[in-house]
């Protein structure tokens, strides 16, 4: 019983402090994990982060569901995603609270209209890294002709799965299952990486 | 020369009425959907998939809940939706439960939280569950892995069409100041890696103090 509460306490706290989206979470898991309470060894912990990086769902998440699993079974992992989304629930409903109330006088307006441009532009960032990665599977820009050579069938995934949500209005879900479909068959023919 | 800059305003203006009738329309078209068990249903059986589906992290889950609810379903405006995740975005946590806690809320209060909620926390819990009790398996397997190389493209795909689209959409505002922002707030993550926090904070300040004109939102 003891355990599950300081599971729930820990990731609340990395829940907080975590600043930044996922990738910002594994340091302060790391940090009380593995080499506060040594529920983990590190090699443990990397394949904490591989595995949340291969499956679906948020990478914070996926890691504390991934270590409540391995410390203390099903009721650690709802624990510890619990403790890590409940300063997200409590936050955030404040949050959208102060928005419906003051979103349109003018300073909070200012900074929304301000925030605006950023998001764009960090879809845009978002966008580009995973072109590299899909198309190229490298995690910069390509640089060299080997490696921009190197190019990936990948690419002909997203071209179909843009156009066809784009133009023909298929469902985003149905896009992904599809090009799911679409790296199962290049990765049996061999031409996916 | 006053009297041509009128005339111009004038048809700004005439513009920017039409723009803001036509916001107005799609706002009563998001409120007026109807809060029933259908709606809360539909609402946990789009996020939970969402969540399912969504490999690689906190962005492309945007394009997703964008597809979703503001193309399929209409229940939010695009600019509500972009505004709820600069503030999700600018809040400690993860994005993605962030951005469905927000805008959970924003669609029908403190229920359709806690329903998006646990939408999107029960994909994962119930995978990594699973992965943890057999990762020899997983790691190993070559058509997991080709799967999910497929659907990082898609993710990619999707995520790419949103850029466009939103970018499009600013530069036909011709507004100089947003594009600007987007320009150099690209560059300074893309080229310098300046960090995401950090930006987002500077450009809030910009925000407060010249872009409070109305024209902006």
């Amino acid at each position: 019983m003891m355990i599950l509460w300081q599971l729930f306490w820990e990731f609340c706290k990395v829940g907080v402090f975590c600043v930044g989206g996922g990738y910002a979470s594994m340091p302060l898991i790391q940090d009380s994990v593995v080499d506060t309470f040594h529920w983990l060894s590190m090699s443990e912990f990397i394949d904490v982060f591989t595995i949340s990086q291969m499956t679906p769902g948020p990478i914070g998440i996926n890691a504390a569901t991934f270590v409540g699993t391995k410390v203390a079974g099903l009721a650690g992992a709802i624990c510890a995603t619990a403790g890590f989304v409940t300063p997200s629930f409590i936050l955030g409903i404040i949050l959208a609270k102060l928005f419906f109330k003051y979103g349109d006088i003018g300073p909070v307006r200012g900074i929304l209209n301000g925030l605006r441009p950023a998001v764009v532009a960090l879809i845009c960032v978002a966008s580009f890294s995973f072109i590299w990665l899909s198309v190229w599977n490298i995690e910069t820009m390509p640089r060299t002709w080997a490696e921009l050579s190197n190019i990936s069938w990948g690419g002909l995934i997203i071209l179909v799965g843009a156009v066809a949500a784009s133009r023909m209005n298929v469902g985003v879900i149905k896009v992904l299952i599809g090009s799911g479909v679409g790296g199962l068959i290049f990765g049996y023919l061999g031409i996916l990486y | 020369m006053s009297s041509q800059e009128s005339k111009i305003s004038k048809e700004e203006q005439e513009e920017r009425r039409k723009e803001l009738e036509a916001e107005m329309e799609r706002q009563l078209k998001a409120q007026s959907a109807k809060r029933d068990w259908l709606f809360y249903w539909t609402l946990f059986k789009s996020t939970f998939l969402i969540s399912a589906f969504t490999v690689g992290g906190g962005f492309v889950i945007i394009p997703l809940l964008k597809g979703k609810f503001v193309d399929e379903y209409h229940w939010l405006t695009e600019k509500d939706t972009i505004n709820l995740v600069a503030i999700a975005q600018s809040m400690p946590g993860v994005v993605a439960v962030n951005s469905a806690v927000i805008l959970g809320y924003r669609m029908a209060g403190i229920l359709g939280t806690l329903v998006a909620l646990v939408a999107t926390v029960l994909p994962p819990l119930i995978i990594i569950t699973i992965v943890a009790y057999c990762y020899e398996f997983f790691v190993r397997s070559e058509v997991v892995k080709t799967i999910l190389k497929g659907m990082q493209c898609g993710a990619t795909a999707l995520i790419v069409n949103v850029g466009i689209d939103l970018v499009l959409k600013q530069a036909k505002k011709k507004l100089i100041l947003p594009i600007l922002i987007i320009i150099a707030t690209f560059i300074a993550n893309a080229v310098w890696d300046f960090n995401i926090m950090a930006l987002v904070l500077i450009d809030g300040f910009i925000g407060l103090f010249l872009l409070r004109d109305k024209k902006y939102s």
